[in-house]
Formats: structure tokens, sequence, C-alpha cells
């Protein structure tokens, strides 16, 4: 008997949902205000919900099918799996994203797919929904395909100019790795059409003759590293990202920490997902991307490669680097403003605007929100020296947290 | 003392036609006192409201006041959040900024710290209330050549009318209502409305809201559990009106178990079309 929408809806989001990312921010700008159509992208993204599980709910992501050809053993969806397959067709997904959509409970579209056929036909069925969605009605909401590794380039093309955002998924991040666990991927291929589609993005973004640029995947691309799988240390994983970052100028990396799944493979072991770890991995991913930090700088704060699990990356990094601090929080420039513990961008620039007017105090710092707390042992202010703190010996046990407080579960 | 009466419903005209007024009348803040808002509809059951002064003539030498266009931004957020104190510590600032030019930028000046508190706050809930409005179609939505959607809302401060455009920029081409305790805001293709009477809450059900319900039990991964994180960006004062939230008690109870059975259930045969597919080898690498 066929399943009804509502069965398969539940199939194919439980198949979806090990997929991080959710994102429907950093796109362009645009409304229905004047064309009269349906949806708008305002700049930050916005998240409709949130599960249980913490995250945030922008954007109805499923799968069009979880049948699959491939067999990654980390997937709930690999063909040796014994989980239930249903797939959607085209038209039902246009009617689900629109219908949820008018009601106010997502942003817009994350639609993958298992790999069904071939590349081509499965890339060939995601495009004919983003199309109908866009051309047909009119839609102008957030839209995020997932592009498929060998898919033929004219494809990606047309997927480029309905999508916000595509991406690909290097899914591990060593490429013997990828060739222990998911053996029909090859990494060489997708990092091709990770570069293939950089240059795609680069070349709309050059003006024409007449001063136009095109639109193509306005979003940017992205990609997902399970973390947990194979043996590779955080120094490793964040060396990659940051090669994914250069290379391929991605505007995210996401970390999943590998997460039981119904029916696991043999070869994987069921274990807790390492959650602590996947945070600290996006602690040390802003650390790079928006604080200034070097990936060695880091991930050389121990031995073994790995972050602390216990307190955060950057912390760790000043307890390691005792002799950069205090911070003379009326003096040093931005950058070092940025290491501070317990000072993040938005209260850097605060400091900055504030300390042009008159000399700032501790007590300035707690009205402009920063937590005194934290910053304190390392920040020297009027009337304030931390008087040697920083060369305390218990200093990292004043803010790593009591073993208990480890526990998830 | 000057008392200064205001509907207090989230515009700005009304506080500043006043705040002008007082300003080029040379009245310093603690000379003034201001009344509105859901405050003001208390006192005046209670009876213990002071009747409104008349706005003073100005002062013969007073110049036309400037402010930087970033207190004015400031103020037309500030003025929709519900705190009573909201007009006197605007005309505090109002009244300080004409000697001290650069005062909105000394981030830990009290008064600025707190305007900043409450511009944050409002932004917040604005933001919230884009994220947590839920739209009912109308049953007799069927036959319109528009389809005709409602929706019920509790914000807590005065945000409707800063939040409808968003509303009409997204779902142009339907009818929309939101009806709000504090007022209500409507598009139907034509005109965008805000009316801020107190409406109340409509009894509405919608078939949609069951898929949403299955998407929503079926996205969470019980393995990850982490009810802080859900709870400090989806507070329970908004469950009542999302109808996904009733299931989170549910899924929260149920989680380990599930994981306990995904870990306990022994590793099984792959279907047959994997070995049609990868030939009779082993599972996994």
């Amino acid at each position: 008997m066929k399943k009804t929408l509502k069965e398969r809806l539940a199939i194919l989001s439980d198949a979806a949902k090990y997929d991080a990312s959710c994102a429907s921010s950093g796109t362009e700008r645009r409304d229905s205000g004047r064309s009269g159509g349906l949806g708008s992208t305002e700049g930050s993204g916005i998240c409709h919900a949130y599960a249980p599980d913490g995250r945030c709910i922008s954007l109805l992501k499923i799968l069009l099918t979880n049948f699959c050809i491939y067999d990654c053993a980390y997937c709930i969806n690999r063909s040796s799996s014994n989980v239930e397959r249903a797939r959607f067709s085209v038209e039902e997904v246009v009617w689900l994203t629109l219908e949820f959509y008018r009601r106010n409970y997502i942003e817009g579209l994350f639609l993958s797919s298992g790999i069904i056929r071939s590349s081509d036909h499965t890339m060939e069925e995601l495009v004919r929904v983003a199309r109908l969605l866009r051309t047909e009605h009119g839609f102008r909401g957030y839209i995020h395909l997932k592009t498929i590794p060998d898919a033929s380039p004219a494809l990606i093309e047309e997927a480029g100019l309905y999508a916000d955002r595509l991406s690909i998924n290097i899914e591990l991040p060593t490429d013997a790795g990828i060739d222990n666990f998911a053996p029909q991927k090859h990494p060489a291929r997708i990092r091709g059409a990770m570069g293939d589609l950089r240059l795609k993005i680069d070349a709309a973004a050059e003006p024409s003759f007449r001063g136009r640029r095109k639109r193509f995947v306005p979003g940017g691309q992205s990609t997902q590293m399970i973390v947990g799988v194979d043996g590779a240390n955080d120094a490793t994983i964040l060396a990659s990202s940051a090669r994914l970052y250069g290379n391929y100028r991605l505007r995210r990396v996401y970390y999943s920490a590998f997460s039981p799944i119904p029916d696991s493979s043999k070869a994987l072991p069921l274990i807790k997902p390492p959650l602590v770890r996947e945070h600290r991995l996006y602690q040390a991913d802003w650390l790079y991307r928006f604080y200034g930090f070097a990936v060695e700088e880091i991930t050389r704060t121990r031995p073994d490669g790995n972050l602390d699990l216990e307190i955060d990356p950057k912390l760790a990094w000043a307890l390691a680097n005792r002799e950069r601090f205090p911070v003379d929080i009326n003096r040093a420039d931005r950058e070092m403003l940025l290491r501070v513990p317990g000072l993040g961008p938005r209260s850097v620039n605060a400091i900055l605007s504030a300390r042009a007017h008159k000399a700032l105090r501790l007590e300035d710092l707690g009205r402009l929100g920063v937590s005194l707390r934290k910053v304190r042992p390392f920040i020297a202010a009027l009337g304030w020296t931390p008087l040697r703190l920083v060369d305390r010996s218990d200093l990292r046990d004043l803010f790593a947290p009591k073993p208990e407080q480890l526990s998830l579960f | 003392m000057l008392t200064i009466l205001l509907d207090g419903h989230g515009e700005l005209a009304e506080w500043r036609d006043a705040a002008r007024a007082l300003l080029l009348a040379a009245i310093p803040p603690e000379k003034v006192e201001w009344q509105g808002g859901d405050a003001a509809a208390g006192d005046l059951f209670n009876g213990q409201m002071t009747s409104p002064s008349p706005l003073p003539p100005p002062h013969p030498q007073a110049a036309a006041p400037t402010v930087p266009r970033a207190f004015l931004d400031l103020a037309d957020t500030v003025i929709c959040h519900s705190d009573p104190g909201r007009f006197a510590l605007l005309y505090r600032l109002l009244w300080r900024l004409q000697g001290e030019r650069a005062l909105l930028e000394m981030k830990a000046d009290a008064d600025v710290a707190q305007a900043d508190r409450l511009e944050k706050s409002v932004r917040r809930d604005a933001h919230k209330m884009k994220a947590f409005v839920r739209f009912k179609e109308l049953p007799d939505s069927a036959g319109q050549p528009r389809r005709r959607f409602l929706a019920w809302f509790e914000p807590d401060h005065f945000i409707v009318g800063r939040t409808a455009g968003f509303f009409q920029r997204r779902f142009t081409d339907m009818d929309w209502v939101i009806a709000t305790p504090k007022g209500t805001s409507s598009w139907d293709g034509q005109q965008l409305r805000v009316d801020l009477t107190p409406a109340s809450k409509p009894d509405l059900t919608d078939a949609a809201d069951d898929l949403w319900r299955t998407y929503f039990a079926h996205i969470f991964n019980p393995a990850r559990l982490k009810v802080k994180a859900m709870q400090s960006e989806m507070p329970k004062k908004y469950w009542k009106n999302l109808p996904e939230a009733d299931l989170i008690p549910d899924l929260i109870a149920g989680a380990e178990a599930r994981v306990r059975e995904m870990a306990e259930r022994a590793a099984t045969e792959p279907p047959a079309f994997h070995h049609r597919l990868h030939g009779r080898r082993k599972d996994g690498p």
C-alpha cells in the first residue's frame, strides 16, 4: 500500500536530520512587496522553531528520496540499511514548501536526496523543484539545494540560478577516511565540484560590460564534516576546514558529531555523539574566521592536537600565552582586544567607541554587558590591575567546570 | 511638576511632539512626569491618575533643538518597549544630548546602557514575532480569489506596527490578519492596516498543522537532547500559540529510550537491493 504524504514526510525528515545546516542567512535581500509573489529574505535568517535537540528549525529540511545506491557507513540512508524507504514527487515537495511557508513555519527549503539511478537524474529532480518554486509559483523564500558530486556542470549551473545556497558534503576530514567509510565517494571529485562552483560564483560576481552582475548562488556554498567517525584529531579537522575556506571560499563548514542512527552499520559502534567536541570545533572555527586566530595557534595548546573539552579554545589559548596579558582595555588595539577571553566583536566595538570619550573602569565594562568574572584576570582598566593574577596556578580551575557538569546525559 | 499623558502604544510621534515642546520650554527632565500605556490605564482605574498638564509655551530664547539621527532611530525602537520608564528615559537622553553631543557613543553611561537594553529587547521581541507567528487558513478561504489567513500572537512590547511591513513584503499574495492583545495588523493586497486596539484570541484550526507537527517530531534527533538550548531560544511563554510545542514534553521523555533501543538492536542483514548493487560482499568497508 502506498504510504500517505504524512508517513513519507516522517520518513524523509528522519532521513534528513543528520545534516546540521539549517541556515537561511547570508543571501541577497529580496521580497514580494512589488512583484506580488510569496516570500522574502531580509538579511538575517529566522529560526521558526527549535527542536528539543537545541537546533534551529529554519528550513523544511527533507530528502526527495532516501533510496540510495551509495553505502556510506555513517549514513542512515546507506544502501545496506533496513531503514524504511520512501520518496516524494517533485510536485509534493513544492506543495509542502509553499503550504509550510504560508503558515510561517519556515524560511524556505533545504532539499537533498539519496542517489537514485544516476547523479544526473537525481540532480535533475532537485533542480526541477527549485525551478517550479521560482518560476511557476513566484517563490522568493530561501532555497538550499544539495549538489550531487558527479552531476553535469549544466545542471549545477541551473541549480545556481534558483538556489540561495548550494552545498556538497566533504563528509570526513581526511581522504583516507572517505575511502574507508564512503567507498563510492571520491574526495578529489568532491573538491573538484567545489572548485568548479567557486569559479562559477566568482565569474557571476564579475560585472559585465553593462556593469551588471549575474545572480548566482548569492548565499554561497557550504559543506559538512562528520566528527568522530574516523580517528582524525581536531588539528586535522580544523586544518581541513581552513583549506576549504581558503581554496573554495566556503561560507560555512558545519561539524556534525556522529550520532547513533537506527539500524547502524557494524563498522561503526554506537557511541554518545561527541557534542562537546563538536561545540569546541565550532568555537575554534569562529576564532579562525572572526577573531584573527590562525588554526595552529588554536590547536598548538595540547600535544595530541585535540581541543581542550573542559574550557573553550580562546581561554585555552590565553592560559597558554599568559605573557600576552593583562591587556589594557584603554590602549590595546582591536586585534588584541579580540583575544581577551570574554570579549566578542560587539563588546570590542563598544569598548573602542566608549574609550574615545573617557578612560574605562571595570564598572563601565559591566554596563557594556561584559562578564567581569570572565575578563577580570586578563585585563587592566582604570583603577584595576589584576596583580599578576595571570600567574596564578589555579587560574584554570576558576573557569573549568566541575567534572559532573560535563556529563550530557 | 508637569504631567504628560501619552497613549503609549509604540508610536514615536506623540512622544516627540511633547518632548519637543518641553525642550523648547526648557523644562528639565526631573520636572516632568510621563504617563502612558498599560501603567496609565491601571492608574485610571485606581483613580490615582493626575490630570495631564497642557504643553508649555516655548521659552523666548529657545533655539530649535537638534538631535543626531541615531537618537531618532534609537527612540523609534525604545518607544515600543512596555517599560513605563521609557518616556522619561528618552526625554532625559534628549535633554542631555543638547549639551553632550557624543552621549550615545558612551555605551557605558547608565542612561545610554539602559536605552540600549530596551532597544535590544524590543528588537528581540520583534524578531521572535517574525519567527513564531503561525498563520491558520480561514475555512472560507477556498472559494476566494486570494487565500485568507489569520494568526494570533502575544508580544511583550508594542511591536505590531513595527513588524507589519515585514509580513506584507513576505506574504504579499495572500490576505492575512495578525491579531494580538496589543493591536492588529492586516493586509488585503491593497492596504496594510495597523489598528492598536487590543484584540482577543480567535478559535481556529488548520489541517496543515498536523503535517508541521509530524515534521517537527521527526527532524528532532533524540541522541542530541539539549533542552536548555531549545528553551533559551524558544522560551515557554511562546509555547501556547505554537502548534508544535505540546509535542515537546513527550519527545524529551522518550528520547533516552529511543537511543537505548538503537544501541541494543543488533545489526541487521542488508536488504536485497543492497546485494544487487554491491554484490555479496561484506557489509561495511
